[in-house]
């Protein structure tokens, strides 16, 4: 093959992050891995680790104000001009949810809230009555719901038509790593959405984050998978290209599985050996 | 007067608003609209007796004897 040959081929589809950026709720974002900063042994450590991901968008938990902890994590993001997507981690039911979104978007001037309502402490699962719920009343005081939920397409859709802005449904359980357990259903929640769809905990590594976006998410969202890694920095630059890649996989359409082998190299033309 | 802040009891100047309690706990001035006099933001959000007060209100918003106050502020988190 030539250079006449390779220039002439067809054009490429859109191969860096940039030429493919994530748009949820009007805001382009050159990166599809969005960084939860949970799980962090040190700021120091979890600022690394972020820019090396190369994410534009983290989530933060609300908790009660600490004088002794000021500097902080807040201000780590504002310096580093990373996007905020305050959760609802802890709130057992849509009461507790609402009011941490009130006090989220108060201290953090978004509008822009995970929606986290979980049902107990052992399985960290959402609790979808109260989900749907939080839901309905938080897109009724005019927030943007980015709803975590569990990896049932009913329940997606079911969010989707009350007005959640992304839906995010779990690989697996938070902090799991045990990657994507139903891709079947991850598969149908792509499929009938019209809102983005984000993959959303128990990714273990990178290649369940490349999994994720085959499936057709629009992007993923993981924390431990990055803070726990024995090298943080190394595993968050692991992620960034695994999400660009499993995206490009995507758009480039796979091969269909086959019962038998088929072989690359044509049969016709060749040498006897007598 | 006493207030619960956080989950502790707490001690307070008669008449004290949201404003002045905020100021004194993060050692930042803070404008009658809610926001640092620095011009750098707050990050920081208050619930009164589990309702939110806009930053707007802080400085309109006395506290009153028993009052359970909330100030929260972002952590790690995913």
């Amino acid at each position: 093959m030539n250079e006449t040959t390779l220039a002439g081929s067809p054009a490429r589809p859109a191969a860096g992050a940039l030429a493919d950026p994530f748009v949820v709720d009007g805001v382009t974002l050159g990166s599809r891995l969005i960084m939860g900063t949970g799980g962090a042994p040190s700021l120091d450590g979890l600022g690394a680790a972020l820019l090396a991901s190369g994410t534009e968008l983290t989530t933060v938990a609300m908790r009660r104000y600490s004088p002794a902890e000021t500097g902080s994590l807040f201000q780590l993001l504002v310096d580093h001009n990373i996007r905020v997507l305050p959760n609802t981690a802890g709130c057992f039911t849509a009461k507790d949810a609402v009011l941490t979104a009130e006090l989220a978007r108060e201290a953090l001037e978004t509008d822009w809230v995970k929606l986290e309502v979980i049902a107990d402490e052992h399985t960290l699962l959402p609790d979808a009555v109260e989900l749907v719920d939080a839901t309905e009343q938080l897109v009724a005081r005019g927030f943007k719901v980015f709803a975590y939920t569990n990896d049932d397409p009913v329940l997606a859709l079911r969010l989707e038509n009350l007005g959640a802005t992304a839906v995010m449904p779990l690989g697996a359980p938070i902090g799991t790593g045990l990657g994507i357990l139903n891709p079947h259903n991850i598969e149908l929640i792509v499929s009938r959405a019209s809102v983005p769809v984000v993959l959303d905990a128990g990714i273990g590594t990178a290649s369940d984050a490349a999994l994720a976006m085959e499936l057709g998410c629009d992007a993923v969202l993981l924390a431990t998978a990055v803070t726990r890694a024995q090298n943080p920095a190394l595993m968050g630059e692991a992620f960034k290209h695994a999400v660009i890649a499993g995206r490009l996989a995507k758009a480039a359409g796979r091969i269909p599985r086959r019962e038998h082998a088929l072989a690359s190299s044509a049969m016709e033309g060749r040498a006897e050996f007598l | 007067m006493n207030i619960r802040l956080n989950g502790t009891e707490q001690s307070v100047a008669d008449g004290a608003s949201v404003s002045t309690l905020v100021s004194q706990l993060t050692g930042r001035s803070i404008g009658p609209d809610g926001r640092a006099a620095d011009g750098q933001k707050l990050g920081v959000a208050v619930a009164r007796n589990a309702e939110v007060v806009p930053r707007s209100q802080w400085h309109a918003t006395a506290l009153a004897d028993g009052d359970d106050v909330e100030l929260v502020t972002a952590v790690q988190g995913g």
